[in-house]
């Protein structure tokens, strides 16, 4: 659910509840974008040094 | 035939002695998968739950596998979070042993929402007064976490390893897994608390019903305590399950033994906060409600003081002292009835919460109230044990799970 949800209310357990659920995904998405994108860099950063 | 994807120094059995043990598993997988398309095609009707019974043989199937998956997260924490580092060589178990049991409790509950296709309406239309809202959002989010754990194991198989997009991405999640690791541990205390909590509520329930800490019922940090007291005895009880199996020592004693200590430790610390509760609720909590102890434990044909005494001394008191010494550590029968006696405890903690609540009659003009579940709900209850066996099985043979087994089985 998102604050432009019709559902959605502005009091402290959608706040904490969703809050806790964006944090927590967020950083886990964010960890694993990292890792995707450094792999990916380091990857092509090889191959154009023909190491494998 | 398939020894390109074993991975390097390790031996496993041929294709052929490894296709019939998953025949094996596959058929009873099958009758479980039947039960579930009958629960999913057919209904709930299915069950043998009903009014008295809204929670029933799946719900405790789940709480009690969430409990043993612990291992998991309180490994994990340990590891990484307070720099256990002889932990290393047990953690990659935990995590498939964590991946097994967290998608078994999400696919007995898609087979117990009898709609999986509205899944989504826990997240969307989500009822923020709920705590199973946010057992579901914990629960879902812990089981991402766990896969990330797992993937770079994933990656080091020999085939995949070679590839180099997939060598780098796992070094790199290797890197930064205290992040993943401390998040999982997050997510685990409020699901593992949540799922206690559940019961701790219920002001109806008189069985059930406990007083607390603001909106915490006790139940919530018994929950989470005895999930990471016991589920890490899961992790060593399916590892040296493993190893008979195997035929050969797969992690060397001093680390089963350092993740034993801690357990008896958190076990023994449990069992004396889950007497002051048990004590505080029979001589306070209960009298205020009409009620005595005995009330819950007599009158009906199975119930009886027998479960408590088992639950607390024989599942929580005995293991706790023998994790604890040394001498009971180092003696193998010992350490194993101990290791055995506190997962059985875990699981009739668990029952007795959502079962034996369901089961006591809170009204004057009520009887106790029994259940039997149907073929059905056993079948499915089974499928996710065929399932774990399955995919620890195909863990053991194509992944790199113990980092000990090359140097304790050398090959000639």
């Amino acid at each position: 659910m998102f604050p432009f949800c019709f559902e959605w209310v502005w009091d402290m357990s959608h706040i904490v509840f969703m809050g806790g659920l964006w944090y927590a995904l967020g950083i886990v998405g964010a960890g694993l974008t990292y890792c995707i994108v450094k792999a990916a860099k380091e990857s092509s950063d090889n191959h154009s040094n023909g190491d494998h | 035939m398939d020894s390109a994807l074993i991975p390097k120094g390790v031996k496993r059995c041929s294709l052929g002695r490894f296709s019939l043990w998953m025949i094996a598993l596959t058929a009873i997988l099958l009758w479980g998968v039947i039960a579930m398309l009958l629960c999913w095609f057919k209904g709930l009707n299915q069950t043998n739950m009903n009014d008295a019974y809204g929670f029933a043989l799946w719900i405790w199937a789940d709480l009690a596998v969430i409990a043993l998956g612990g291992g998991a997260f309180f490994t994990g924490f340990l590891k990484y979070i307070v720099g256990k580092d002889e932990l290393k060589n047990i953690i990659n178990y935990a995590v498939v042993i964590g991946v097994v049991c967290y998608v078994s409790a999400l696919l007995i509950l898609a087979i117990d929402v009898g709609q999986p296709l509205r899944s989504w309406f826990i997240f969307w239309h989500a009822n923020v007064h709920s705590m199973l809202t946010e057992v579901a959002f914990c629960l879902s989010c812990y089981l991402v976490v766990l896969i990330i754990e797992f993937l770079p194991l994933l990656f080091e198989n020999p085939k995949l390893d070679r590839k180099p997009f997939f060598h780098h991405l796992s070094h790199n999640m290797h890197e930064i897994m205290a992040i993943f690791a401390a998040t999982g541990a997050f997510l685990s205390f409020f699901h593992q608390g949540s799922l206690g909590g559940v019961s701790g509520v219920l002001f109806g329930r008189p069985f059930a019903f406990r007083e607390g800490l603001f909106i915490w019922p006790w139940t919530f940090f018994l929950f989470t305590w005895s999930a990471a007291a016991c589920g890490p005895c899961f992790t060593i009880l399916i590892t040296r399950i493993t190893e008979k199996i195997a035929k050969k020592k797969l992690v060397k004693d001093n680390v089963i033994d350092l993740l034993a200590k801690i357990s008896g430790w958190m076990l023994g610390t449990y069992i004396i906060a889950k007497i002051f509760d048990t004590w505080y609720w029979a001589a306070y909590t209960l009298p205020k409600q009409g009620f005595s102890l005995i009330d819950f434990y007599s009158n009906n044909p199975f119930y009886g003081i027998w479960i408590l005494i088992v639950e607390i001394f024989v599942c929580g008191i005995i293991p706790a002292v023998i994790l604890i010494s040394s001498k009971g550590r180092k003696n193998k029968r010992l350490f194993m009835t101990a290791i055995i006696l506190a997962v059985i405890g875990v699981c009739i903690n668990r029952w007795v919460m959502v079962m034996q609540t369901m089961a006591a009659p809170v009204m004057t003009f009520e009887d106790w109230f029994m259940y039997y579940p149907s073929w059905q709900e056993v079948a499915t209850t089974i499928l996710p044990v065929a399932f774990g066996a399955i995919f620890i099985s195909f863990a053991y043979r194509y992944l790199p799970i113990f980092p000990q087994e090359s140097e304790l089985n050398p090959i000639d």
